[in-house]
């Protein structure tokens, strides 16, 4: 515990160092320099991470069959007022489940991409910006993660926003690189702004920013919120409490791209490989998860109206997301599409899930974050397994891959189909549990999720597997006999075999510690049997979505071609990702810009300003009136003030 | 001699005013410092006459009178001071040539 507290600074100050070092040095260093110092920087935390997770989950963190909340420090960073204790930002460290299974995924993830960005980034100009930009993002996000209140978290959460916006752009020479990149940082940001609400209408009613006060928890209510706000309204008519709750899950919608904040991530593939793996697929995109199931007792206890709506929003994203992903032919698109639909499922099971192992569906909870987990791992994977490809045939396109299982490429080849399996659920791999315990959460609460995620836990295994199978598989490409592909250096390839061993071993607990046992939103451990309908419900599914691609793509055909053009209607609007950014589109560009906006400059410019004007023209008229009289001619004075004179002297005379 | 003390009033009043039209209508510099000097003489007289007729006890006419002639000299020399200088600027001590001060 000691030694944990000593430690625990180093987690976020390494990073912010490195941030520095390689920002402001990075340009006298040599590039390989500076991926070396950032990689050596960066494996120091992953070891304090794993140092703290393990001895918090093996350790001082469980107290019989409970894991206690550990606040290791928490300094008063911004005192508002004397009088009001509450307004007070501070920066802390919160050690609980959650917080440290998330060091856990950000510190692997990260390495990992640390080390195969020295391949994949190599020779790129601005390597060592590249390496400070991802320093500075595993500094905000680890200091999301432990957050010890939600101010806190709210800044950290600018900052990964921020990082995320500089690594989409970094090819900013690009048009669509800079377009992106805006896009994805106006997105989020009008999210966040009903993030910052939420934040105040909750901080106002309960005076605190602490997550420890706001979800703590007796009996059937989180307390502090429940006798704060319970009855209040909001604007009159609005109930408080879920008003607050639902406009910082917005935040958490925005960053996590749910529908229908979705439209950055797919265009923020525009960024690196590595950058994209770690950012737009492992980390910061569950931000938004973490932020609910950190809230998660108030959206419980006294919310539970919105908590179900983003359980309804999740299914929704969910299924949207997969289907477009059916249908996008640049292979990291696909990937961003499945993130989304994934991260969704996460929602779901947190809009089930219950709070003590007596609620129903109480899985939802601990198998929500097991997921993040297990995704964290197989999509970085898949990311620089696409990397790697990208890598070998020079492009993004579906079109311009086939056949590589006999070019080499052995190695990208076996853990992109691990990763493929595991994202499609198929055991022993570790996404077939974490998925198949949302399935079972959403079966004990709500039937129409079930359906709805069992369906779409079919359409991931099509979709993953026409990726594979029309990358792997198909036919040779024509533009093989020019440059033939060749698998990805060594410093790529390891990453890989590391992230597919997380994958395929994560179900062996012991051989992992980072989650021990099952444990539900009130951080007690969870026994559960193993449901073997629904898992061979959902083994089946996903089975029959594999079979599907495998006699579509197998091998070139008409068929693909054929389905398409029967149903044309559907496949031309999925692959127009159901005109969501057209909409978007003409709502600001038509609506906003071109109506209420046109409108409000009118007013400025000719009432507001030509109200100014009036005030300056009177001005400057009545005095070019008078100016004549300050000739500079002495006498024309002296005759002015002799005149004055007299004409006093006269009315004083009058006067007496 | 015993003038009544209308008379001298009169004298100092066409003096003053001699003095004030002098200021406004004359074009050169010099004289229109010769006008202010006419009317701190009219000033003066008036100083000493009342002193004369109302205080003829005390001193204190005579005293101003003297204190004003004595910063009348100085104003003058200030005056003639900067003069020269217009003169040495402009080739000119017209009081029109000096109107561009205004800027």
């Amino acid at each position: 515990m000691d030694t944990v507290k000593l430690l625990a600074p180093i987690v976020l100050a390494l990073p912010f160092l490195m941030f520095f070092v390689l920002g402001l040095l990075g340009n006298k260093m040599k590039p390989n320099v500076a991926g070396i110092l950032g990689t050596c920087g960066l494996s120091i935390v992953a070891i304090v991470s794993y140092f703290i997770a393990i001895s918090y989950f093996w350790g001082f963190g469980r107290v019989g069959e409970e894991y206690s909340q550990e606040i290791l420090f928490n300094l008063d960073w911004l005192k508002m007022s004397e009088t009001l204790p509450g307004l007070t930002i501070k920066i802390g460290f919160l050690l609980d489940p959650i917080s440290a299974m998330m060091l856990v995924v950000i510190s692997t993830v990260s390495l990992m991409v640390h080390i195969y960005s020295m391949g994949y980034m190599h020779g790129e100009e601005g390597f060592q910006r590249y390496y400070a930009v991802l320093s500075l993002f595993t500094f905000a996000m680890m200091g999301l993660v432990i957050a010890t209140n939600i101010f806190q978290m709210y800044i950290f959460w600018e900052l990964v926003g921020v990082s995320s916006f500089l690594l989409i752009s970094f090819y900013f020479i690009k048009p669509s690189a800079v377009a992106a990149a805006k896009k994805a940082f106006i997105v989020t940001r009008f999210a966040d702004m009903f993030f910052l609400i939420g934040i105040l209408i909750l901080s106002y009613y309960t005076e605190t920013f602490q997550f420890l006060d706001l979800t703590a928890v007796s009996g059937d209510h989180a307390t502090l919120v429940h006798d704060r706000m319970c009855g209040e309204e909001f604007f009159g008519f609005l109930p408080a409490i879920s008003t607050a709750m639902f406009l910082i899950f917005l935040g958490g919608a925005g960053k996590s791209a749910m529908f229908p904040f979705h439209i950055w991530l797919p265009d923020a593939m525009e960024g690196p490989t590595p950058a994209s793996a770690l950012i737009h697929a492992a980390t910061m995109v569950v931000a938004g998860v973490f932020l609910v199931a950190r809230m998660f007792p108030v959206y419980f206890f006294e919310a539970a109206d919105v908590l179900t709506l983003i359980g309804y929003i999740g299914a929704f994203t969910s299924l949207f997301a997969a289907v477009i992903a059916c249908v996008q032919t640049d292979i990291k698109r696909v990937l961003a599409f499945s993130t989304i639909s994934q991260i969704a499922y996460m929602f779901v099971a947190l809009g089930v899930s219950g709070y003590t192992s007596e609620h129903e569906a109480c899985l939802g909870y601990t198998s929500s974050m097991w997921h993040l987990f297990t995704h964290a791992m197989f999509k970085a994977c898949l990311f620089m397994g696409a990397g790697c490809i990208i890598h070998a045939v020079h492009s993004n396109e579906m079109s311009a891959m086939g056949n590589l299982a006999k070019k080499h490429m052995t190695i990208t080849h076996i853990t992109f189909l691990v990763s493929c399996l595991a994202i499609a659920g198929i055991p022993p791999f570790s996404g077939f549990f974490s998925k198949d315990e949302i399935l079972v959460a959403a079966a004990n609460k709500d039937t129409v999720l079930y359906v709805c995620q069992a369906f779409v836990a079919g359409l991931t295994a099509f979709y993953m597997f026409r990726l594979y199978f029309r990358i792997f598989w198909w036919n040779e490409n024509e533009s093989y006999k020019h440059h033939a592909p060749h698998e990805a250096p060594k410093n790529m390839t390891v990453p890989l075999i590391v992230l597919s061993i997380f994958t395929c071993f994560m179900w062996i607990e012991k051989f992992f510690p980072f989650f021990p046992d099952k444990i539900t939103a009130d951080r007690k451990t969870l026994d559960l049997e193993f449901d073997s309908v629904i898992a061979g419900a959902s083994v089946l599914v996903a089975l029959v979505g594999i079979g599907l691609a495998y006699w579509l793509y197998k091998e070139k055909n008409d068929k693909p071609d054929a389905i398409a053009s029967k149903v044309k209607c559907l496949y031309i609007s999925a692959s127009h990702r159901f005109y969501i950014d057209e909409i978007y589109l003409f709502v600001t560009r038509n609506i906003i810009f071109g109506g209420i906006c046109k409108a409000i400059a009118w007013f400025d410019r000719h009432v507001i300003d030509g109200f100014m004007d009036m005030l300056g023209w009177t001005a400057r008229e009545s005095a070019s009136g008078i100016r004549d009289v300050q000739s500079g001619n002495l006498q024309k004075y002296a005759l002015g003030y002799i005149l004055g004179v007299i004409i006093i002297a006269f009315f004083v005379f009058c006067s007496l | 001699m015993n003038l009544p003390i209308e008379a001298y009033l009169v004298v100092s009043t066409l003096l003053f005013f001699i003095g004030v039209f002098g200021f406004i209508a004359r074009k050169n510099l010099i004289g229109i410092l010769m006008s202010v000097e006419l009317i701190l003489n009219a000033v003066n007289i008036n100083f000493v006459v009342f002193n004369r007729f109302l205080y003829p006890n005390e001193l204190e006419g005579m005293i101003y009178s003297l204190f004003v002639i004595v910063v009348a000299a100085a104003e003058s020399a200030v005056a003639i001071a900067i003069i020269i200088n217009v003169y040495r600027k402009l080739k000119n001590i017209s009081v029109e040539s000096i109107e561009s001060l205004r800027n």
